[in-house]
């Protein structure tokens, strides 16, 4: 074997553990699920049309919780689509819940921008945004977990917590729902969340 | 009888060229008998909602020859920006990495972009991604001659024929359903 290849190989070896160490921080933490009790609190953020919402606006009505951005190729709209398509099968109880997408993306996504990207979904899902403390204290209260992942030309997608979020009519956290969360069983678990009649 | 043959002739002509494709060295030559042979099957993209920045593409890529080829890139004429990603779910957090080393696809295996795992990210969409306007691209691999493929446009939150049934759905998806306080 020649030194220039002894070389080669060292490099190759080198840059193998580089990509695997690299592959192992992002992929290798397992997220605990935090107790639903720690989950929740004071947040205050804008609409769409402009308008402060914070925690006290979703007192009365069960709510569910969305967070993502709108440069998310694939898990975004899948869950607004997914929530469009529970607004339709609660019918005529729908409108005893909130329904709110939160953007975590600061830097990129405003109120204008949320209300053309939700357009095509429900009306009766909000589009949330704020600054980067409001998204912090937001993500934070919740447990949101979000990171940016830089990408090629300064560019950057986020990695993020993609359950929903179901809060009692108090406002308190009584669950989470998995991506591609079941209609029928979600349906289920909302109607627990209104008052019996 | 015509199909077969014509078959047999763009797959021998596919090994043919890529004997002949050029790569960047930084692998091994192929010998003289090994050739990538990739065939691309299924190759779909979710609209997307107005003002999106970015969408999947998803498809499959088979290689039925006798060497190990590598996906490394994609080219379209909706976006300069196109970039090979992978997506896991780690418990509820979904996280996202680029793939700058490409996408393998090992000799006589098939590799499947789907939902909830590796896609090609369309980024700088100038305009949504349209139901019934197919999107052209042209799949960069380290041996292979390039391919031409369009992407049908399935609705948001839908998938194609056969790939599974209803939004948010997709087989790599974990069982749990969050959990409930009680």
């Amino acid at each position: 074997m020649q030194r220039r290849d002894v070389a080669l190989l060292s490099i190759g070896s080198l840059v193998l553990l580089l990509t695997l160490a690299v592959f192992f921080a992002v992929f290798g933490r397992q997220a605990a699920n935090p107790p639903l009790a720690e989950m929740g609190g004071q947040f205050q953020l804008v609409d769409t049309e402009g308008s402060v919402v914070t925690q006290d606006d979703l007192v009365g009505k069960p709510t569910l919780l969305f967070f993502g951005f709108t440069y998310c190729p694939d898990v975004c709209p899948t869950t607004l689509f997914n929530l469009t398509r529970l607004i339709q099968q609660l019918g005529n109880q729908a409108d005893q819940f909130n329904y709110l997408f939160v953007s975590l993306d600061w830097e990129r996504d405003g109120p204008e921008q949320l209300a053309r990207y939700i357009s095509v979904f429900d009306e009766r899902i909000r589009g949330l945004s704020g600054n980067e403390a409001q998204i912090n204290a937001i993500a934070d209260a919740y447990r949101v977990q979000y990171e940016r992942v830089p990408m090629e030309q300064g560019d950057y997608t986020i990695s993020h917590t993609a359950a929903t979020y179901l809060l009692d009519r108090e406002g308190s956290v009584v669950g989470t729902l998995a991506y591609g969360f079941d209609l029928d069983e979600t349906q289920a678990s909302l109607e627990q969340l209104l008052p019996s009649s | 009888m015509l199909m077969l043959r014509s078959a047999l002739l763009s797959t021998l002509l596919l090994m043919s060229s890529a004997l002949y494709a050029h790569h960047d060295g930084t692998h091994h030559e192929l010998s003289d008998g090994e050739a990538p042979a990739i065939e691309v099957t299924q190759p779909w993209i979710r609209a997307t909602p107005p003002g999106a920045g970015a969408g999947g593409g998803f498809i499959t890529l088979t290689n039925h020859g006798n060497a190990d080829d590598t996906l490394i890139g994609a080219t379209t004429s909706i976006t300069d920006r196109v970039e090979l990603h992978t997506m896991e779910m780690d418990g509820d957090v979904m996280r996202m990495a680029p793939l700058p080393g490409g996408i393998e696809i090992p000799a006589g295996e098939s590799v499947t972009l789907a939902p909830g795992g590796l896609h090609l990210m369309f980024m700088e969409l100038a305009s949504p991604i349209v139901e019934g306007q197919p999107i052209p691209i042209t799949l960069e691999f380290q041996y292979a001659e390039s391919i031409e493929a369009e992407l049908q446009v399935v609705p948001v939150g839908a998938s194609p024929e056969g790939e599974g049934a209803h939004a948010g759905h997709h087989e790599e998806h974990h069982e749990e359903h969050g959990h409930m306080a009680h």
